[in-house]
């Protein structure tokens, strides 16, 4: 359920290495199932520089609105455009179709330093609940 | 404090709901997501339970002055097996809590309050009703209330009762069996919807609930939880206690003025009600759209011409119609639909616009114009 390849956050983002110095960013599966019925996707503009643990946006469900972290320092590149039209990607493929940005990482430093693995985020995502 | 429980709690469960605490009760927020719930409602039918509502018995020879007294509609203007919407006001006007109120027989009456506010109406009652409160009693505990809401609520219900369901118009009720179980059947809802609120006794609901479900499979009807419940009804616009209405907010402030009749006598918060609808209201409720994307939602500030003025009572994603819509009080001189002021959100201002209400009305209904008594007849 939760792929292997990927990083995670506490806040449950997910973070995937493309291997050139960039990263891609987005929600996870458990995030989507909590808030729900996703309408609304707020992104930064590309070129926003960001710092761990900056908000660089939000998601919203019919029911709540989430703040999503950026788990790691980088300049965005890129945003998914197709979510304004349809934000429910989101919901039915996090993983894939529904990821958020892509950044351009600050440092060659590893995410390994300060995100999950998906042992240790299914974890915690079991000892939220 | 452990939370509540509806005898329907099992049956959630086993369908799937997500439980949340909801006004100290443990209820669905949703089954199968909150649009789908949506969507159901306004196309095929949606089963929802509202036992946490509360519901107070008042019968006697002192009841009918006792509502008179209590509530700004008329209630002697009911017939047996005819319903009312009202409220509790307080003595200046505003909302203790919204109810509706059954006339079941001359001196026998059923008040529905809200979950949250149940216990504090009857203290409420108790307080201003003085001896006549005595004829007052609290069912709410051996009484389950479902609410089958949308265009197939009709259909799937007449299968399971010998009752006319043709007769029961809007705001009526009758009392009979469903699926066996005896109960009390009243046209109405809190969705837009055409539907049914079904009162049974509470050992009888999931047997009644089980029997609608089976009864609605080939109709499309779905199990809808708190959160369909909120964004259909404030597609209907329909106020929320808490959120649109409050002790803060009078009725005609909450342009719920056509439930004051003043004509009928004395009643807690008249003079006030008689005196802003004389001489009006400095705000009024109204509902908005945004004109560029977000979501606005309750607490969010609103700006009129720069200046700060309230915050939405109640906003979302309109999951039918598409569209973020909002309930606010404006300034009276600003509720026009057209109006442009700002909500801010997240500290961003985003433009709005005062639209018609309700956004939305189900094919078939007449737009009812507003008969809004002048103020000569007053």
């Amino acid at each position: 359920m939760i792929p292997d390849d990927l990083y995670y956050s506490k806040e449950h983002e997910w973070l995937r290495l493309e291997g050139d110095g960039s990263a891609t960013i987005g929600i996870t599966d458990h995030a989507q199932q909590e808030l729900g019925d996703i309408v609304y996707v707020e992104l930064p503009d590309p070129h926003t520089a960001l710092e761990a643990d900056d908000v660089m946006g939000s998601v919203e469900s019919v029911k709540a609105v989430s703040e999503i972290f950026c788990p790691v320092g980088g300049t965005v590149t890129e945003v998914n455009e197709s979510l304004e039209d349809a934000p429910e990607v989101v919901n039915s493929d996090p993983y894939g179709e529904g990821w958020l940005i892509r950044l351009r990482l600050d440092d060659a430093g590893s995410p390994a330093a300060t995100m999950l693995s998906a042992g240790d985020y299914d974890k915690h995502v079991a000892s939220e609940e | 404090m452990s939370l509540r429980r509806t005898p329907l709690h099992a049956l959630h469960k086993e369908l799937g709901g997500r439980l949340v605490p909801f006004a100290g009760w443990e209820m669905p927020v949703q089954f199968g997501g909150v649009v789908s719930e949506h969507l159901a409602v306004r196309r095929q039918a949606g089963l929802f339970d509202v036992s946490h509502m509360g519901e107070l018995r008042v019968s006697g020879p002192k009841a009918l002055p006792l509502l008179q007294r209590l509530t700004p509609n008329d209630v002697s203007r009911l017939v047996p097996g005819r319903a009312q919407y009202s409220a509790l006001t307080t003595d200046s006007g505003g909302f203790v809590d919204d109810i509706i109120v059954y006339r079941r027989g001359e001196e026998s009456f059923l008040v529905v309050t809200n979950a949250a506010n149940t216990a504090r109406d009857l203290a409420w009652i108790r307080e201003r009703g003085g001896t006549a409160a005595e004829c007052v009693e609290d069912l709410s505990d051996e009484t389950a209330l479902l609410a089958l809401q949308g265009p197939r609520a009709q259909p799937i219900l007449q299968t399971l009762t010998d009752l006319d369901l043709t007769a029961v118009r809007y705001y009526r009720f009758a009392e009979g069996e469903v699926a066996g179980v005896p109960g009390t059947v009243a046209r109405m809802g809190y969705t837009g919807e055409d539907g049914f609120e079904i009162m049974v006794p509470a050992d009888r609901a999931e047997e009644l609930a089980r029997r609608l479900f089976d009864a609605g499979a080939p109709e499309g009807l779905v199990p809808t939880g708190l959160g369909a419940r909120d964004t259909l009804r404030l597609e209907a616009k329909m106020a929320l206690h808490g959120n649109d209405i409050d002790a803060d907010h009078s009725v005609e402030e909450a342009d719920l003025g056509w439930i004051v009749k003043p004509d009928k006598g004395e009643f807690i918060g008249r003079d006030v009600l008689v005196a802003q609808r004389q001489n009006g209201v400095t705000r009024k409720l109204v509902g908005f759209e945004l004109r560029e994307r977000g979501v606005p939602r309750h607490g969010y500030p609103i700006v009129v011409n720069g200046e700060s003025f309230g915050e939405v009572t109640s906003g979302g994603h309109a999951p039918f119609l598409k569209k973020s819509l909002g309930l606010a009080y404006l300034p009276a001189d600003a509720c026009e639909p057209g109006q442009a002021f700002e909500v801010v959100i997240r500290g961003r201002p985003v433009p709005a616009e005062v639209v018609p209400t309700p956004f939305y009305v189900r094919p078939g209904k007449k737009k009812k114009k507003k008969k809004r008594a002048a103020a000569a007849a007053v």
